[in-house]
Parts: C-alpha cells; structure tokens; sequence
C-alpha cells in the first residue's frame, strides 16, 4: 500500500484513538436524524385512536390547570397586560420541548440496544433524534399558540421574529444534558430514578407557572444558573413584547451553562461512546 | 500494486469478566460502596488495577493477517472463539485493545437479520427503516425497492406490521433489505443460521454472486458445506487465537479435526478402553474388503472388539454412518444374541460389518458406535469412533472413474435402445 490515493477512502481503527473522521460520518449519516425520528413518531401514533391529537391535547390542558391554579387561585401576577394563560404558554412551550427531549435522549440509548450492538453508525445521532423528534412536538404545540393568541385577540411585537434563536437556545441546552446523561446512562442504570426527578424539580426552578420577576435579585445568579431560565425568559420576551423585559446578566448566565453542558456533554459522551457495545 | 483491502496488525480485545457484581445493574451505590476498599488496597499495593474479583478474558489475541480484494474469508470455529467479536472490531462497533485495523473502501455489516425493525411499523416502512440503518440513502432504497421485495416475496403483506409476519417472512424481508447493499465490503455473521432450507440458499446464491461480482466479503458460519462453497480463503480461529490462514479447504478440514482420519484401526489397553460398567471397546477397525486402499470398488469391512461386563441385557450393536461435516447416511446394527429374544452373556466379543462395493461415494466418513438395550436404551455410545476416507478407484484401463455427485454411489442397471433411426 504505498500510493496516497487510499487515504482518501481508508478507515483506520485502533485502540485508543478517536475516529479522526467521527464529524464527517455524522454527516455521512445524516438521514438516520431524519429516519430514527420518524420512526418514533410513526411507532408513537400507530394504533392509536386520536393519534395526532395528542400533541395538541396535552399542552393545551397542563396551560389551562396551571392557569387556574396559578393565576386564578394563587394569584400570582402576569407579566404586563398580557393574559395569564399566554404568559404560561409561552413558558410551556420551551419547557416541554426541554423535559421531554432531555428525558428522552437521556434513555435513547438504552432503549436501542441493538442498533448499538449489531450496526456502526455515530452514536450521537441516537440522542439527537429524539431531540428531532421532540422537535416536531413543538411544532405542533406551537401551532396551538398562535390560535390562543388568535383567541386572545393578542398581536405580539416584532420580537416574535427572534423566537427561532431561543428555541436553539433550547435545543442546545436539552441536547447537552441529555447527551451526558445518556453517556452516564449506559453503565449506570440509577439514571432511569435521578432524570425523572430532576426533570420535576426543574419545572418548579423554571419559570413556568410563575414570571421570574417575582425573584429577588440577591437569588438571581443562583436561580439563573438553570439554562432554562434564559431560554424561558427569552421565549416570553418574544412573544409578550410591550412590558416585558429580559434580565441580561441573568440570560448570558444561562447561556454560559448550556454551552458548558454541551462542550461536557459531547466530550464525555465521545469519551465513553467507544465502551459502548461492550457495556450495555 | 497490492490490492489489499483489510490489514490487521496485532488486534486483542480483552474484557473484564466481573464475578462480584452483575455489570448490567451497576449503581452508584455499588460504586461508592467499593471506593474505600479499592483505595486502601491500591494504597498498600501501587500495583493494584482495581480490577478485584474481575478475571481478564481475551476474546482475540494478536490477530494479525490481510485480505486482498475480492477474496471471499471465511472465519470459522468453535463457539467462544472469537469470530463474532473479530466482526465487531472491523466493524467499528466495538473498539479493540491493542492493535490497527486499516480498511479501505465502504464496509456493510449485516451481523443480525432485522437490526431496528420495529414490530409496529409496516414492511414497507420497516424497509426504509433498516436500510438507513445499515447505511443506504433514501434514494437508494427507494431505488431498489421492487427488488427487495422481489426477492423476499412478502409482496401482499408490505402494508401490514411487521409484528404479524411469520418468522420465515420476517427474516426473508431482513436478509432481503441487506442484500442489496452494495458496499465494496461486505461483513456477514452466521445470518444463515436462521431461516428454511430455501432461505438459506437464496442467501447462499446472493452471497456467491456478490463474491462474483468482485467484492470483498468476510463470512461466520458454522456451515462447512456453505463455507466451503463460497469462499476461498478460510481462517480457523481458537480461543482467540489465528490456527489457521490460508486456503478455505485446509481450514475446514483443519476444523473437523482431519486428524482423526489417520487413524484407521484402534486398538486399547484395558484401563484406557472407552467404556461405561456395561461394555468396554477393546479395539476398532475399518478395512477395505478387497485390496489394500478403501475406495468406491474395494467395499468396508468395520469390526469392533468389545467387552460385554453384565449379564441379563438384550444387547445390539450398533453403529451411524456420517459424513465429516455431519450428514448421516444410515444406521445399521445387529441383534447380539442367537435368537431374536435371548440375553447377551458376559464376555469377549467381536462384531463385524460389511459395506458393500458401489455404496460410499469419495470423500470422508465417520462412524459413532453405540450399544443398545431392548432396542431403545442407549449402554453407551462412541461418537467418532472411528473415520476413513473414500478414495477414486483407479481402473487398470482408462484412469480413474469419472467423479459423480452423491454421498452415494450405487452401481445401477441401465439399458437403452434405439427407438427410430434417422432424424
């Protein structure tokens, strides 16, 4: 083998060494993003009666509990003009497609234990799929939003426009945590207790029922340190416009931990991915 | 130029076989919990891997060889060898502990029939599924389609879920969606195993005519016959270990133990005669009937001296014809007793059996002895007693007899005429 015409074509494994082409696979494989997420799309709505409904339905319903209890029973003020339950919405929404995404992917490769076993692809598209799919849940729901807008007669600012960003914003947090959890996940079966719970815990640290301008400001570097707090902060900057504001240092913080999370998150999953199919 | 395609240098693969815990189950509590002791003993020992109670487990062990393009290897051995896992390690799945692997070209591994088939999806879907999993763009099985389902037949059913398939459709639709990859090598394991005898045939002709098409392809399987057929070079490995590289035939036959053909009369001493309470084998022989080699013509005559210990047993003695790889011709025996009903007494005994001339076709024969009771109850059995080979008779005008097909060959009356004359 002495021409250099191979190393165009040639694979190279050995112990050790981390695939120098493990990017340019991704990319390789990039229908599976596509095709893994379909899947679990297509499998969660087979046999079923409402089908698609669903995606509609349960947003719809935590809103108008939350509403409820919250805003009418607790009374806890609204940010602006803004009606209550748009202002929960906007919360909604990031906050869901965040929970399940990290949920999922944290057990994305457990649940896939043959396509871990028996085919070589870059494990990473696993995790990253069921962010894809939580993707399309979003979607949806937000399709729900603009009606209850609709509803509400409420015209957002041009703020709106942004919305894309924080929804990155999001999917970053959610793919970072979730890619290290999943890593973990595989020789640690403890995972399947410890997300669910910090996934609850979340939803009270988050600014969902409540606007985050009811923390004090002593508390919040601490309370901002949850990425999902920018992310929900942004998405309720976007759409309530008029009076609401983004606390700024409290918005990069968020946005310094989620990039943390997910330079640690891909690191540590690429460290342990090679351990695998021996492990799982 | 060389046109080698896979070169491996000195791969190992070691895994820690851990006897305190279950691996699988492995929590934070275990861990924490193991912490001060793996400590205190790394502390009194600099030493200490902290692999305590763990055993080191080579599953390959300096593998070092190449394969050239379009060679067809087959990887044979016992179960435990290492085949599977020497796959894994070219197939990027799992990561090696020493050693390089360079491959050059686009590798699909079809190491399961079915990887990410989805009971609740349909076929058709299930198609799209797997062949992106196995690395086909969308295009290309959009492309390939009616020939997939050409070739797995399950045309009425592509819109069902593949949770209602019978298990010969489902693995006919796998092996289907991977045979029609096209990668430059292709890396199969002992997917045969599964599936009809008309399965496994179409399977062996897809294989055969990838092989023909220039291809590179690595091939598991526990089928002789099939390895055989397909490949050209065979690699034999055990415990992890390279046995054996080179031409598929020598690696085969090195498998089935060839030894045990050189041995063509046995005889025992008494301590280390074969034998339970009931019988000892005091010696066994094969011989050709006429002549000085067993071949087509020279018919077998197979005799055993054997010890009856105890008496009151209707006893027969018994033995199987197989061939090497393990297809069994007949079973014959005899009734050891002058009258159909009597008990066999104790003592010394010799049997003998004739195979005629014109029954064995060429080839290698092995024979399991067995001694029966009341034509049902096994005294004791000698599997591989003994084994022999069939050669080509040589005619004293014209050479050889013509080699014909068969594990049997029959010297059968033909006659003929002329029925009309002209044409």
């Amino acid at each position: 083998m002495s021409t250099g015409t191979e190393k165009q074509n040639s694979t190279v494994i050995e112990a050790g060494r981390s695939i120098r082409h493990y990017w340019k696979d991704i990319w390789r494989y990039r229908e599976l993003f596509y095709v893994l997420s379909w899947r679990d799309i297509a499998v969660r709505y087979k046999q079923t009666a409402i089908g698609v409904a669903w995606a509609v339905i349960r947003p719809l319903v935590t809103m108008v509990v939350l509403t409820v209890i919250f805003g009418h029973f607790a009374k806890l003020p609204s940010e602006g003009d803004a009606p209550y339950a748009i202002m929960v919405y906007a919360a909604m929404l990031p906050w869901h497609f965040f929970a399940n995404s990290l949920s999922q992917s944290s057990f994305s490769l457990v649940n896939n234990p043959n396509l871990i076993t028996k085919v070589y692809f870059p494990r990473m598209i696993i995790p990253a799929s069921t962010v894809f799919t939580n993707l399309v849940d979003f979607l949806i729901s937000f399709a729900v939003l603009l009606l209850l807008m609709a509803y509400y007669r409420y015209v957002p600012s041009l703020r709106f426009l942004l919305l894309p960003a924080f929804l990155f914003f999001a999917l970053l947090s959610s793919f970072g945590v979730g890619l290290f959890f999943t890593a973990l996940n595989v020789k640690y079966r403890d995972l399947r207790f410890v997300v669910p719970f910090v996934v609850q815990l979340g939803l009270y640290a988050s600014p969902v029922a409540y606007s985050s301008t009811i923390i004090p400001e002593h508390y919040r570097f601490v309370y901002s340190l949850n990425p999902m707090v920018g992310v929900i902060d942004g998405f309720r900057w976007a759409i309530l416009g008029g009076e609401s504001e983004i606390y700024w240092p409290g918005f990069l913080t968020s946005a310094a931990v989620t990039l943390l999370f997910l330079l640690l998150g891909v690191h540590f999953f690429r460290k342990v991915e090679r351990t695998f199919a021996d492990v799982i | 130029m060389s046109n080698t395609v896979i070169t491996v240098r000195n791969i190992s693969k070691r895994y820690m076989i851990g006897h305190q815990r279950q691996a699988a189950n492995t929590g934070f509590r275990d861990v924490l919990s193991e912490l001060p002791t793996k400590l205190w003993r790394r502390l009194r020992n600099p030493h200490y891997l902290g692999n305590d109670g763990e055993e080191i487990f080579w599953a390959l062990k300096d593998i070092d060889f190449e394969v050239d393009e379009g060679t067809c290897l087959g990887i044979i051995g016992r179960n435990g060898a290492g085949k599977s896992t020497l796959l894994k390690v070219l197939s990027r799945i799992t990561e090696p502990t020493t050693g390089r692997v360079t491959i050059r070209g686009r590798v699909a591994s079809l190491l399961e029939v079915g990887t990410g088939f989805h009971p609740e999806l349909t076929g058709r879907e299930n198609i799209f599924l797997n062949g992106s999993i196995l690395g086909m763009s969308r295009r290309e099985v959009s492309r390939k389609f009616d020939e997939i389902i050409d070739f797995a037949g399950v045309e009425r059913f592509l819109d069902t879920p593949v949770k209602r398939y019978s298990s010969g459709m489902y693995v006919r639709l796998a092996f289907a969606i991977a045979a029609h990859l096209e990668p430059e090598i292709l890396i199969v394991d002992e997917v045969l195993a599964v599936g009809d005898a008309r399965f496994q045939k179409k399977c062996l002709g897809k294989m055969e005519s990838v092989g023909k098409e220039g291809k590179t392809v690595l091939f598991v399987s526990h089928n002789m016959a099939a390895v055989k057929t397909l490949c050209n070079r065979g690699m034999l490995l055990e415990n992890g270990q390279m046995a054996f590289m080179g031409a598929a035939e020598e690696a085969v036959e090195q498998y089935l133990g060839a030894s045990i053909l050189d041995r063509k009369e046995i005889v025992w001493s008494g301590a280390e005669a074969p034998g339970n309470r009931y019988i000892g084998v005091e010696s066994i022989a094969v011989r050709p009937l006429h002549g000085a080699v067993i071949d087509i013509e020279s018919g077998i005559e197979f005799s055993v001296g054997f010890v009856n210990k105890e008496a009151g047993k209707k006893i027969s003695c018994a033995l199987r014809l197989y061939t090497l790889d393990g297809i069994c011709l007949f079973a014959t025996g005899v009734f050891l007793s002058s009258d159909d009903e009597g008990d066999a007494e104790p003592g010394r005994y010799s049997a003998r059996c004739v195979f005629p001339p014109n029954l064995l076709n060429v080839g290698a024969y092995k024979i399991h002895l067995m001694f029966v009771q009341n034509r049902r109850e096994l005294l004791f059995g000698l599997e591989e007693a003994i084994a022999f080979e069939v050669e080509h008779t040589v005619k004293t005008v014209g050479g050889h007899m013509t080699p014909a097909q068969g594990l049997i060959r029959p010297k059968l009356d033909w006659t003929w005429q002329v029925s009309q004359e002209g044409s």
